[in-house]
């Protein structure tokens, strides 16, 4: 296997106080390309402050964020944006009035002369829903009137406007069926495919078995483990608990900040 | 084939689909004839063009505040002071232009800045203070009250010279038929080219477009509607220049609304303000400009009504004037949650409003059963907003 030299995107030390609650303690993390990296753990462990991260909702308070091994301020979600780093939000932060092309363009409508341009931004919304061979009846239907999966696609597909390296989904399969979820773990197969890295927050290790690359486990703020992607239901079960399990394979040692040796 | 828009068959289910999900003109338009239909067998007066002229006269000033109220109410916000504000902006005119001696053009700037003013005032109110707009509107409502009583100082009564070009042109300037005519054509005929281009664009690009059909209808139906409206009302004044001033400013604010990017923020900002924030969309300034552009607007709406009574008194714009303005923008189909509603539909309540208050003053109804009427039209618009809501977030 081999190791790229520099990762695209890597968090080192980083720690995050909400008030008394220490949600992310001297956190070091790596993003590569082409690679999905699954971010699990319990309620409260930190996921989802760690996306907030990266996605530059959350300005860390010690430790840096480097992309491509260089300093980055992250401020906010729209510099995060600039950097080529995408988010997906759990709340999906999509507007039910608005058509499924609205949403998309909203914020960044493409336009012509003064006004809006719909048919460019209508058929840049079939190309994108094309590639990720998502199923959407209609691109002039409101968002209200889609399925948990269907919005969810909309939510990534807005996302890769702009086309990103970086796309991190925060717990996007929580709300969904059977078969959405597998629509969404397909999608995120194909981000990988087309050479995006992934950032995948979820606390259904289950689900991450299938596309991860490697799953970093996150227990009370701090990096507990990292794994391999086919790493067992029962290990990634004991790391996110704290369970023990007698002779679990472990990849790296807990205490060396999960960097791959 | 994509499911967008099925041309044919499917037209009927579609508009079927628009009218149940709220986004449809069609039940004001029925609700407008009704009335209209009920008033005009009770009393033929009611249609005859004479009174239809003085109906869209009546219906402009307010128009024009209620339009101002559909865009406050679509980011999600009220504006409880239209009507204080519409008394205070005639009262500048008024004094302006008569006591101070100001040009008639000069005083009406100036009620207008008042306007940009005070919706600047509120717009940072609400943006930065996070203050709720129904509360420190209420505040503005008595704040300008007093400021207007204060501008009219002891007399309380201004009379305008009738014989300024301004006291003129509301009150007796109407469109040359020759000019109205013409008028006809220009919007007709851009209306058609707009669609067209719009179709061999779309068509171009292998999207579904509207069939050549569509396109005719669309365009003949407007053709006949405007050609009636301006047929009808020529056979007695017809169409007065502040009628054609509100109908302008309604087709502007149309398509700020529909075609351009800070009108999609707009709804986007309405509809789910945390959604548009995370999605890049800039909410102060989207917020703060709605706010201007309904406080300018509301003092437009008073300046047309001091020029169409002739003065500027301590009554104008006080009473239920904002509560007009406010229904008639919820009757005309705007929600009062935020995110739904058209420029048209400014229209479409004044007129309801108007024609019910005008219908029933020809029946010699006293003021007591007008006020009923409206409140119980106002409350059935009310619910079927609620009932859509409610529909949609099942």
């Amino acid at each position: 296997m081999s190791e790229p030299q520099v990762p695209l995107l890597s968090v080192r030390g980083v720690s995050k106080r909400f008030g008394g609650v220490r949600a992310l303690v001297d956190v070091d993390v790596d993003v590569r390309e082409h690679e999905v990296l699954a971010v699990v753990g319990d309620n409260g462990a930190g996921k989802s402050t760690l996306a907030g991260v990266l996605a530059g909702a959350h300005r860390p308070d010690a430790g840096e964020v480097l992309l491509e091994g260089r300093s980055v301020v992250l401020d906010s979600p729209a510099a995060a944006r600039a950097l080529g780093i995408a988010a997906v939000f759990q709340e999906l932060a999509l507007v039910d009035d608005l058509d499924v092309v609205e949403n998309l363009f909203l914020g960044h409508e493409t336009l012509r002369g003064p006004l809006l341009d719909e048919v460019a931004m209508e058929r840049e919304a079939w190309r994108l829903l094309d590639q990720l061979a998502a199923s959407v009846p209609s691109v002039r239907d409101p968002v209200r009137t889609l399925s948990g999966g269907q919005r969810q696609v909309v939510a990534v597909a807005r996302a890769l406007l702009g086309s990103p390296r970086v796309v991190v989904l925060d717990e996007p399969t929580a709300s969904l069926g059977v078969r959405q979820t597998a629509q969404v773990l397909n999608l995120i197969v194909r981000l990988r495919e087309r050479g995006h890295a992934v950032v995948l927050v979820s606390h259904q290790a289950g689900d991450l078995q299938a596309v991860a690359d490697r799953i970093v486990v996150l227990r009370l703020g701090r990096v507990h483990d990292v794994f391999d992607g086919d790493a067992s239901y029962e290990d990634l079960l004991a790391a996110m608990t704290g369970a023990v399990r007698p002779g679990a394979r472990r990849e790296t040692r807990p205490d060396i900040r999960g960097v791959r040796r | 084939m994509s499911a967008t828009g099925q041309p044919g068959a499917g037209l009927p289910g579609a508009v079927w689909q628009r009218v149940r999900g709220g986004s449809s003109l069609l039940p004001i338009v029925a609700a407008l004839a009704a009335v209209w239909i009920v008033l005009g067998a009770v009393n033929p007066a009611f249609l005859a063009p004479e009174n239809l002229v003085n109906l869209t006269l009546q219906s402009a000033p307010v128009g024009v505040i209620a339009l101002g109220v559909v865009l406050v109410l679509l980011v999600g916000q009220i504006d409880l002071s239209v009507g204080s504000l519409s008394g205070l902006a005639a009262a500048v005119v008024a004094v302006g232009s008569v006591t101070l001696g100001w040009p008639v053009a000069l005083a009406i700037l100036a009620a207008l800045a008042c306007g940009v003013v005070v919706g600047l005032g509120y717009g940072l109110l609400s943006t930065r203070l996070g203050l709720p707009s129904f509360v420190f509107t209420l505040a503005g409502l008595l704040f300008l009250a007093g400021v207007q009583l204060r501008v009219l100082g002891p007399l309380g009564s201004i009379n305008l010279p009738f014989e300024s070009w301004f006291v003129r042109s509301v009150q007796q300037g109407f469109l040359p038929t020759g000019v109205a005519w013409a008028l006809v054509a220009v919007v007709v005929v851009t209306s058609a080219v707009v669609q067209v281009t719009a179709r061999a664009r779309r068509r171009r690009a292998d999207l579904p477009a509207a069939s050549v059909g569509q396109v005719l209808v669309r365009t003949g139906g407007l053709a006949a509607v405007l050609s009636v409206i301006v047929a009808y009302l020529g056979a007695a004044r017809g169409i007065g220049y502040s009628v054609v001033l509100f109908a302008g400013l309604v087709v502007v604010a149309d398509v700020l609304l529909r075609r351009t990017r800070w009108g999609r923020s707009v709804r986007a900002v309405g509809g789910d303000r945390r959604a548009a924030t995370l999605a890049g969309v800039p909410v102060r300034s989207t917020v703060v400009l709605c706010f201007v552009a309904c406080s300018t607007l509301a003092a437009l709406g008073g300046v047309l009504a001091a020029g169409r009574l002739g003065a500027a008194n301590q009554g104008t714009g006080g009473a239920d004037t904002y509560l007009v303005a406010i229904a008639a923008a919820v009757i005309g189909g705007t929600s009062l949650f935020g995110g739904r509603g058209s420029a048209w539909s400014a229209v479409l309540g004044v007129l309801v409003i108007q024609s019910i208050a005008n219908g029933l003053t020809l029946m010699n109804v006293d003021q007591a059963a007008r006020y009923m009427v409206t409140g119980a039209v106002l409350l059935l618009a009310i619910i079927i907003d609620m009932l859509v809501r409610k529909r949609r977030e099942v």
